[in-house]
C-alpha cells in the first residue's frame, strides 16, 4: 500500500516544484506584449498571403501597431475591416489604390497558332522548359493554369479559350500569380487604368501576326490616336504611360486591328467586341 | 585479379536502358548535300551569346568568322556555307523561343570548300594563344552540353592536369556518332588527342569506350603507335557512363566532389567529337562548322549517320533521310534520355546536337501515372546519390527553396530516375521545372 503511494507522491512533488518555478518565472521574467497586436491580428483576414510585403498577418499587425504601415496596405481585407482597424488603432486608413491582376496576352486557343502538341504533365513552367510548349508564340500565355493553382483566393479560372479569367471581386492583388507565371505575363494594374495592352510579342508586322491572330503588329495607330505622349512604342509594343498626365480616352483603341490594346472597365476577355461597339 | 579490375571499371548506381544502336551502328558517315537556308543562333553554346560581326546583305565564305565571342565563357561562330547573310535578327531556336541568330542563304554555285591554308601551327603557340585559338575556332563540347572547350583548357595556377580523358562512352541509346567517328577517323582522334595532351602537359591520354563497341576499341588499339602514351579503357555498359564525373570514377576510381570540376582531380575530359574538331582546326584549318549527327528512331525511313553543316534546318536533314514515317509523333534533339523535343521542324542543327530521333505514337504515348510507392528505385538509380522521389514531391508542392537544400543543382538531369520509376512519375521534368523556377524567378514588385 505504501509503495503504491510513493509514485503519485513523487509526481505531485515534481509537479508542485515546477509549478512554483513557472509561477515565479511568470512573475519576474514576463515580457509585456502589446495587447493591441493580438486584437489587430484578429481583425486581419489571416490568409498570410504576403500581398502587403510582410511575411504574414501577425508581422503586419506588429508593424501596424508600431505605426510603420497603414491598414490600407492590406489589400485582402474588406473596406469595413480596414475602417475597423483604423478606428481601433486611431490611425488614418490610408486606403491603397485598388489593384487587379491582368494578363498581358490575349492569344487563347482560338487565336494563337499551334505548332506542336505538348503532352507532358500539366503546368505552364513544365511546358515552358520543354521547347516552350506547343504555341508558336514564345512570349504568350501557355494556358496550363499555373496562375490558377497559385491563386490563394480562388479568383483565377481558366476560361474555355485557355486564358486565365480573373474574378475582380475575389482578386486581392496579392502577387502569387505574378510570381507563378513563367512568361511574366501577370501584372497588378490599378483598376482605373482602363487602357491596357494585352500582347507581349516583341516582333513587328507579319512576323507577329503569323504567330497569333491577335498579336500586336506594332502598327502604331494607337500611338497616333491617343493624346500626345500617352502611348509610346517600345520593343514593338505600345506602352501606356499614366504618369505623363495626358488623358487616356477609349479613342486610342478604335483603329486597333488585332484587339491587342483594349479599354477595360471590368474583367478582361469579357465580350470585348460589344464593348468596343459600346464605347464608340 | 582481372575480374576485380573489370568490376572497378564502373561507377555506382545508374540504369541499363536498351541501347537500340543496331539501326545505325554499321552505317558509314555520309555527307548531307548543301541546302539553301541556314540559321546560326548566337547563343548555341553554354555561356554568353556571341556577337555578330556581319550585317545583312554581306557575302560570307564557308568557314568565315560571322560572330565573335561575347565574353570568356563564349565562343566564335563561323559561316557553315558560302552565301549571303539575309538577316541578323530573331529566329526560332531549338528551345522553341525566338533568339538572336544570323540567317544565311547558300550560294548554289559555290564550291563550299574550306581554304586549307588556314591551318594553324599549333606547336609554336603558347598555352594562352592556344586557348584563344580554340575559342576563335568556335569549338565546344560536342557531347551535348555545348560547353566552350577553351574554358576547360584554362587551368588555374597550381592545378596540374595529369590525364586527358577522352569520352567515347556514348551511353545514350540510339546515338552512334562517336562510335562511327572512332571507327572512321581514328587517326584524327589520336592527332587531336596528342595536340591536347601536349598543350595541357598531361602524362597520358585515356580513351574510355563502353564495351558494347568492341570494333571501336580494336580499331583504336591498332592505330596507337608503340610508345605513344595512349590507353584505351573498355568500360561497363551502363547509363550514364558518359557523364564526365561518372567516367572519372570508372576509369581512375576517383570521385569528383560536388561543386568541383574534373580539373580538381587532375583530369581533363573531352568528347571524341571535340577532339576530332581540334584536329580538324589545327591540322586542316576547318573551324567548327559541321558535326556528325545520328538520325534514327522508329519514325525515320532511312536512318543514317550524317555530317551536317551547322544551321541546317531539321526539316532538310529529315528529308534527306527519306522523310518521316506515317504516325511519327515526336522529334527529339539529342539522345532519348537527355535530349529535348523540338516544337518545329524549322529549328536548326546546333553545335550541341548529337542526334535527331523520331518516335511514333507507340513510344511516346504518356503512360498512366501512379502514386509514388516509395520503392526507392530512383534512389538506387541516381548516379549523384540524390533523392529524386523527394525532390519530385517537393516540386509538385512548389516547395522549390527546400529543394535547394537537397542539392537539386547537383542534378544533371540524366533521366535515370524517371527511367527507373515503376509509377511513371515524370521526375526529371518536375526537377527541371523547379530548377527553372529557382533560376528565373522574378521577385514580385512589392
Amino acid at each position: 500500500m505504501n509503495s503504491l503511494l510513493v509514485a503519485p507522491a513523487i509526481m505531485v512533488g515534481i509537479g508542485l516544484f515546477f509549478g512554483t518555478v513557472l509561477a515565479i518565472a511568470q512573475r519576474f521574467l514576463r515580457v509585456d506584449e502589446d495587447p493591441r497586436i493580438e486584437a489587430t491580428n484578429e481583425l486581419l483576414p489571416g490568409t498570410n498571403c504576403g500581398a502587403c510585403g510582410q511575411p504574414g498577418c501577425l508581422p503586419f499587425a506588429e508593424k501596424l501597431v508600431a505605426g510603420d504601415v497603414d491598414p490600407g496596405q492590406c489589400t485582402v481585407s474588406t473596406d469595413e475591416a480596414i475602417e475597423q482597424i483604423a478606428e481601433y488603432l486611431e490611425v488614418d486608413a490610408g486606403r491603397a489604390e485598388k489593384l487587379v491582376a491582368r494578363i498581358r496576352c490575349n492569344g487563347g486557343r482560338l487565336q494563337a497558332n499551334q505548332v506542336a502538341e505538348y503532352r507532358g504533365f500539366e503546368g505552364c513552367r513544365a511546358a515552358a522548359v520543354v521547347s516552350g510548349g506547343g504555341k508558336g508564340c514564345s512570349w504568350g500565355c501557355l494556358g496550363l493554369g499555373d496562375c490558377e493553382r497559385a491563386c490563394t483566393f480562388d479568383a483565377i479560372h481558366m476560361n474555355s479559350n485557355g486564358l486565365p479569367q480573373v474574378d475582380m471581386e475575389k482578386c486581392r492583388a496579392c502577387p502569387d500569380c505574378v510570381a507563378a507565371c513563367p512568361r511574366d505575363l501577370m501584372e497588378l494594374v490599378p483598376l482605373n487604368q482602363n487602357l491596357y495592352v494585352q500582347c507581349n510579342i516583341p516582333l513587328a508586322g507579319e512576323a507577329a501576326t503569323q504567330l497569333c491572330k491577335v498579336a500586336c503588329d506594332a502598327c502604331g495607330k494607337c500611338v497616333a490616336d491617343a493624346a500626345p505622349g500617352l502611348i509610346t512604342m517600345r520593343d514593338n509594343l505600345p506602352v501606356v504611360d499614366y504618369g505623363s498626365g495626358a488623358e487616356a480616352r477609349p479613342e486610342a483603341i478604335f483603329r486597333c486591328a488585332t484587339n491587342s490594346i483594349v479599354w477595360l472597365e471590368g474583367e478582361q476577355f469579357q465580350d470585348q467586341e460589344s464593348r468596343r461597339a459600346g464605347v464608340g | 585479379m582481372k575480374a576485380l579490375g573489370l568490376l572497378r571499371r564502373s561507377f555506382e548506381h545508374g540504369v541499363h536502358p536498351a541501347h537500340h544502336k543496331g539501326q545505325t551502328a554499321d552505317l558509314p558517315i555520309q555527307r548531307v548535300p548543301f541546302g539553301s537556308h541556314y540559321v546560326m543562333p548566337l547563343g548555341q553554346h553554354t555561356g554568353v551569346p556571341a556577337k555578330a560581326v556581319v550585317a545583312t546583305g554581306e557575302r560570307v565564305d564557308r568557314g568565315q568568322l560571322i560572330a565573335e565571342p561575347g565574353g570568356f565563357v563564349s565562343t566564335a561562330l563561323h559561316s557553315p556555307v558560302t552565301g549571303v547573310v539575309t538577316d541578323v535578327g530573331n529566329h526560332r531556336d531549338v528551345d522553341g523561343r525566338f533568339a538572336p541568330a544570323i540567317a544565311i542563304e547558300a550560294d548554289a554555285f559555290a564550291t563550299q570548300a574550306v581554304d586549307p591554308k588556314n591551318a594553324v601551327d599549333w606547336q609554336s603557340l603558347s598555352l594562352d594563344e592556344f586557348i584563344s585559338a580554340v575559342q576563335m575556332a568556335g569549338i565546344v563540347g560536342l557531347g551535348g552540353a555545348a560547353f566552350p572547350a577553351h574554358v576547360k583548357l584554362s587551368v588555374p595556377d597550381g592545378v596540374r592536369i595529369r590525364h586527358l580523358l577522352i569520352n567515347g562512352a556514348e551511353c545514350e541509346p540510339y546515338l552512334t556518332t562517336d562510335h562511327r567517328l572512332m571507327l572512321e577517323r581514328p587517326e584524327a582522334l589520336l592527332e587531336g588527342a596528342e595536340i591536347m595532351r601536349q598543350k595541357l602537359g598531361a602524362e597520358e591520354t585515356v580513351i574510355g569506350v563502353e564495351m558494347n563497341k568492341p570494333d571501336a576499341i580494336g580499331v583504336l588499339r591498332k592505330h596507337i603507335q608503340r610508345g605513344q602514351p595512349v590507353r584505351v579503357v573498355p568500360l561497363k555498359v551502363k547509363y550514364p557512363q558518359g557523364a564526365e564525373k561518372m567516367m572519372i570514377k570508372s576509369v581512375f576510381g576517383k570521385e569528383v566532389p560536388a561543386g568541383q570540376l574534373p580539373r580538381d582531380v587532375g583530369v581533363n575530359v573531352n568528347n571524341v567529337g571535340t577532339i576530332v574538331a581540334i584536329a580538324d582546326y589545327f591540322l586542316r584549318g576547318m573551324p567548327l562548322i559541321e558535326r556528325v549527327v545520328t538520325v534514327a528512331g522508329p519514325g525515320v525511313t532511312y536512318p543514317a549517320n550524317l555530317v551536317v553543316p551547322l544551321g541546317t534546318p531539321v526539316r532538310d536533314v529529315v528529308k534527306f533521310c527519306g522523310g518521316l514515317k506515317p504516325g511519327s509523333r515526336e522529334i527529339i534533339m539529342g539522345g532519348p534520355m537527355m535530349g529535348r523535343p523540338v516544337a518545329s521542324l524549322d529549328v536548326p542543327i546546333l553545335k550541341g546536337c548529337s542526334g535527331i530521333l523520331v518516335f511514333t505514337e507507340k513510344e511516346t504515348a504518356r503512360r498512366r501515372e501512379y502514386p509514388c510507392i516509395s520503392c526507392g528505385r530512383c534512389l538506387e538509380a541516381c548516379p549523384y546519390f540524390l533523392n529524386p522521389s523527394r525532390l519530385a514531391r517537393l516540386s509538385r508542392s512548389r516547395m522549390f527553396d527546400e529543394m535547394k537544400e537537397l542539392n537539386v543543382f547537383d542534378c544533371v538531369e540524366c533521366g535515370s530516375c524517371t527511367f527507373a520509376c515503376p509509377s511513371n512519375i515524370p521526375i526529371v521534368q518536375l526537377i527541371r521545372t523547379a530548377k527553372d523556377d529557382l533560376m528565373h524567378r522574378r521577385e514580385p514588385d512589392a
